[in-house]
């Protein structure tokens, strides 16, 4: 991913709403992100769009997340401690 | 290089809670209104917000605006300005009732009616017993109110700024404001806002304190601006705390895991709070359990390698019981302490969670503060709300659900003050020849310092030195030291180095300069904390204890007053806090005990 689009990413992933959300999203892309295929890439940006509230959900589990190629992505974040 | 300069009625910075309340006014009178966003709207610390809004809607059983200004004089203890209570207190219904306009999904009961349950200093017949007063959205108020609000805004034509950062508030000669500087972050671009009216709701600063509820977001621009601009921030020493966030990164634990049977426990594996509070134990107040710990921590028996923080027990509850009775918890101590509940005891610190003080206004939300003669100078086209600026409705202590309630009526009467303002005379005021020379020169000097302090360096300088010196409780000794040390870290500030020159999508850049932002706020937090000799709400000094004199240590003889910090020369001014409400006598004077 060309650096300005990553900045981009971790602005809007370290810039929430929600603290709980900006440390998840903050590991997730300083630890996981870079060692993904494109196609899981993908889906963790479509997942970062959510609202604070909905992401918080899916990822403390109180939630299931019911996109079949977003899942795998919310059990990676649930695992991201 | 020439700089873009874009012209509207009015400019909003921030768009939480109080940004968009202010907007709606603007925009619904048909004044051309920008907001300006470090993020999307509904991506605000509002978000945050779950516990709901506070109104005396009387729904459930009966209630008063004057016993909810009773509660809020009660829980400022005394130092909040009574004309501002009243006025909140009075206009919450309305507040209310204008959401629901807006599509705001309130909980409800059979008949139709708004839900109301209670929360903590919410009391019925002043003070007598616990009434239910607070509206709520399910958990997710905050959520809700952002949604109805951007909405209302979009519907409105309200033009909205995303990515942008405020740097700079523009005065001219006068001392009137006329804009403020922003740069976009897509393009590193800056521009020029020229506008008649600015209004700041930016939020508060609790990214100061190394262990916050804050998110990342909250990091003090408009008291930064307003500082910068030569504007005192009122009451900066007053921050509230709760006791149980999870050490090393701040996220709530919830009060319900020490109502379900959670202990705290020190080094020695000890149950201490049986020693400070011998009857609620680990349920005693909230500032008694965050003492507590504190002292614990102080006097060497904290726990972990730096033994830094304490210990919250649960292993004794049944799991079932965990995970019934208190969801997310497990996940959130897994996720952020690293540690199953179950089998191990969450470490918890006390965290910083709301700034009471902030950028001086009247209730009218016009921008406002004691000039040389005395009097109350009104700053001509700048007005704020919410946790930016102190009205005063809080005080030193703020009452649960009136945090969304202070953004909601004060955002209005921003508004309305502006819309009021600005119908005399239709021409903007000039801009002065340097307007944006102040911000381009910041931005130039990080851009091309080389052999500086990092952003990382400077920030943990902040947060650890807010932490250890002017934390929950509060030492007289460690305030001086804190006074010097802060003032040392100013000058790393003043020397940041970035390695990353680009200009688009620069978020180091960006980061230097909500540094600068959060040094302003934590020096005024310091140097206010440290001058006011006693202790009140929640300032809490070692050296102003609880005596027959004192109650509480609250000296009303000598501290009844606002304090006022001027970032030139660190000078603090006071001024009398307004005791007259609007309509109706003053509460008087009297021990706050619950």
């Amino acid at each position: 991913m060309e650096r300005a689009a990553f900045e981009r990413l971790r602005w809007r992933c370290t810039r929430r709403g929600m603290l709980e959300v900006d440390m998840v999203l903050g590991r997730f892309l300083e630890n996981t992100f870079g060692k993904l295929p494109e196609s899981e890439q993908q889906a963790f940006i479509e997942l970062a769009d959510y609202d604070d509230m909905a992401l918080w959900r899916l990822i403390s589990a109180r939630n299931e997340c019911e996109d079949t190629r977003l899942a795998p992505i919310v059990a990676m974040l649930r695992e991201c401690t | 290089m020439s700089v873009p300069i874009l012209k509207f009625d009015a400019v909003v910075v921030g768009a939480g809670g109080a940004g968009l309340r202010s907007a709606i006014q603007l925009s619904e009178a048909g004044l051309k209104t920008a907001v300006l966003s470090k993020v999307f709207p509904t991506r605000s610390h509002t978000v945050a917000a779950q516990g709901g809004v506070a109104a005396s809607l009387g729904n459930s059983e009966e209630d008063h605006w004057r016993w909810h200004m009773y509660d809020t004089v009660k829980g400022s203890d005394w130092l909040g300005d009574q004309d501002s209570i009243e006025y909140m207190c009075r206009k919450a219904v309305e507040a209310v009732v204008d959401l629901e306009h807006y599509g705001m999904p309130f909980d409800r009961v059979d008949s139709g009616k708004i839900y109301q349950r209670p929360f903590g200093g919410h009391m019925s017949n002043f003070g007598e017993k616990p009434v239910r007063r607070a509206c709520a959205a399910a958990d997710r108020t905050g959520h809700a109110m952002l949604h109805a609000m951007y909405q209302r805004n979009v519907k409105a034509n309200t033009q909205f700024f995303v990515e942008w950062m405020a740097l700079d508030l523009i005065r001219d000669a006068e001392g009137a404001v006329v804009g403020v500087t922003a740069m976009e972050m897509e393009t590193g671009q800056i521009a020029v806002f020229h506008a008649r009216a600015v209004i700041f709701a930016t939020g508060g600063a609790g990214r100061i304190f190394a262990s916050s509820t804050n998110a990342f977001i909250n990091t003090g621009d408009g008291l930064g601006m307003a500082a910068r601009a030569g504007i005192p921030l009122e009451d900066m020493e007053f921050w509230q705390f709760h006791p149980t966030g999870v050490a090393g990164a701040g996220v709530l634990i919830t009060e319900g895991v020490r109502g379900e049977g959670g202990i705290l426990r020190n080094a020695d594996n000890e149950r201490f709070m049986e020693r400070y509070a011998p009857n609620a134990k680990d349920l005693a107040s909230r500032d008694v359990v965050s003492r507590a710990m504190t002292t614990e921590i102080k006097e060497g028996r904290g726990c972990g390698p730096n033994k830094d923080y304490v210990l919250l027990d649960i292993t004794h509850l049944d799991p079932e019981t965990i995970l019934k009775r208190l969801p997310g918890i497990r996940e959130i101590s897994i996720q952020f302490a690293g540690v199953d509940p179950i089998k191990a005891p969450i470490p918890v610190v006390p965290t910083a969670h709301y700034q009471m003080g902030g950028i001086p206004t009247s209730y009218d939300g016009r921008v406002a503060f004691l000039d040389a003669d005395g009097g109350n100078a009104v700053v001509p086209g700048f007005y704020a709300a919410g946790e930016c600026a102190c009205a005063s409705v809080h005080g030193a202590n703020r009452l649960g659900t009136n945090s969304l309630l202070d953004l909601l009526v004060f955002g209005k009467s921003a508004g309305d003050s502006a819309v009021e303002d600005l119908k005399t005379g239709k021409a903007h005021r000039d801009l002065p020849a340097d307007a944006a020379d102040h911000a381009r020169a910041r931005i130039e000097a990080i851009d091309q310092r080389q052999g500086g302090v990092s952003v990382y360096e400077a920030r943990q300088a902040i947060a650890r030195t807010m932490q250890d010196h002017a934390g929950v409780f509060r030492f007289a000794n460690m305030l001086q030291k804190g006074v010097a040390h802060i003032l040392e870290v100013e000058k790393m500030v003043r020397n940041l180095e970035i390695r990353d020159k680009s200009q688009v999508w620069n978020t180091a850049r960006v980061e230097a300069l909500e540094t600068e932002n959060l040094i302003e706020v934590a020096k005024a937090t310091m140097i206010s904390a440290e001058a006011r000799k006693e202790s009140r709400g929640a300032h809490v000094r070692d050296d102003a204890p609880d005596t027959p004199e004192f109650p509480n240590g609250r000296n009303d003889k000598e501290w009844l007053k606002h304090t006022l910090w001027h970032r030139e020369g660190n000078r603090i001014a006071y001024k009398p806090v307004r005791l007259l409400p609007l309509t109706v006598e003053t509460i008087a004077l009297k021990t706050r005990s619950y």
